[in-house]
């Protein structure tokens, strides 16, 4: 089944579970999409595995920064029906706060889409939209 | 000179320490080779690390993550200390695909460090950092809190 056909039928049902689990990747870091409306919202539930640093402890950077870069390829199959996954050209994090062993969320907003390369920004917070662990920046090329 | 611990040292430090960290673990980042200016880590394929099921092409989470695990060793080797840190920014740059069922090595290099930061670079790749995968930089910042385990206990 390809990609555009699973978030056709994922669109259709507003249940993104179908679409998480085609991605190896996204099933191993246990993420959930969950869409009201217009808001989409990418969730990565806390587990011990994702830990970077015991003694504080804290999310391992690259666990965050994977999330976020899942958060924004769902993103984008959610806003568009591409026929590819799209890829990453390029990914910027800066990391804001420390991630705490709790669930975090992430909101995505298109900065710009062009008809080859999407340009993103993706917040990724836990206890308030408004203070970000991270800020991520990243350009996908859309599906060819 | 301070001295600088052998690859074996290391390994074990790496799997055994209470400070070795539980996602790196879970993804079987292992030490690969290590030299004052190249400190390289290696993950091993696997399916659930897959970003996309039709190319099979590992996801470019891993790759960060790689990356951020080896700009941490790269610097607890310039310093040959360990002392607790955060990433404060990352930027990545993805020239091409991993090849499915490949290992991919991830080399760092700490090229400047200050009473607060450590500045990093490196990149991911199989065979050859002349032929990446993906290029990095970062900058990790100390964190507040004395050094976990000193250079004597480290060669100790």
């Amino acid at each position: 089944m390809k990609f555009a056909d699973i978030s056709s039928s994922c669109r259709a049902s507003n249940d993104w579970g179908p679409l998480v689990q085609s991605v190896p990747y996204a099933r191993f870091l246990n993420l959930r999409i969950d869409i009201k409306g217009e808001e989409f919202t990418c969730i990565l539930p806390f587990d011990q595995k994702l830990i970077g640093n015991p003694v504080l402890p804290a999310l391992h950077g690259g666990a965050t920064g994977g999330f976020m870069e899942c958060a924004g390829m769902f993103y984008l199959l959610w806003q568009m029906d591409t026929p590819t996954l799209p890829k990453t050209i390029d990914f910027n994090i800066d990391f804001l706060r420390t991630g705490l062993a709790r669930d975090t969320y992430a909101n995505v907003v298109m900065v710009k889409q062009g008809r080859r390369v999407a340009n993103l920004r993706i917040e990724a917070w836990q206890s308030s939209p408004d203070k970000p662990i991270a800020l991520g920046h990243c350009n996908f090329m859309l599906g060819a | 000179m301070a001295p600088t611990m052998g690859l074996e040292e290391f390994a074990q430090f790496w799997e055994t320490s209470e400070y070795a960290s539980p996602y790196n673990r879970e993804l079987g980042l292992q030490p690969h080779s290590v030299r004052p200016d190249w400190c390289v880590l290696k993950v091993e394929y696997a399916h659930k690390l897959v970003g996309d099921p039709n190319t099979r092409v590992l996801h470019g989470g891993v790759i960060t993550a790689l990356l951020d695990a080896a700009f941490g060793f790269s610097i607890f080797v310039k310093m040959s200390q360990l002392r607790l840190m955060a990433t404060l920014d990352l930027r990545i740059d993805y020239l091409k695909p991993a090849t499915p069922d490949k290992a991919v090595l991830g080399g760092a290099v700490c090229y400047k460090v200050t009473a607060d930061l450590a500045f990093v670079r490196g990149c991911a790749y199989h065979e050859s950092a002349d032929d990446p995968i993906a290029t990095a930089v970062g900058i990790f910042m100390f964190t507040d809190g004395p050094t976990l385990i000193s250079n004597e206990e480290l060669v100790r």
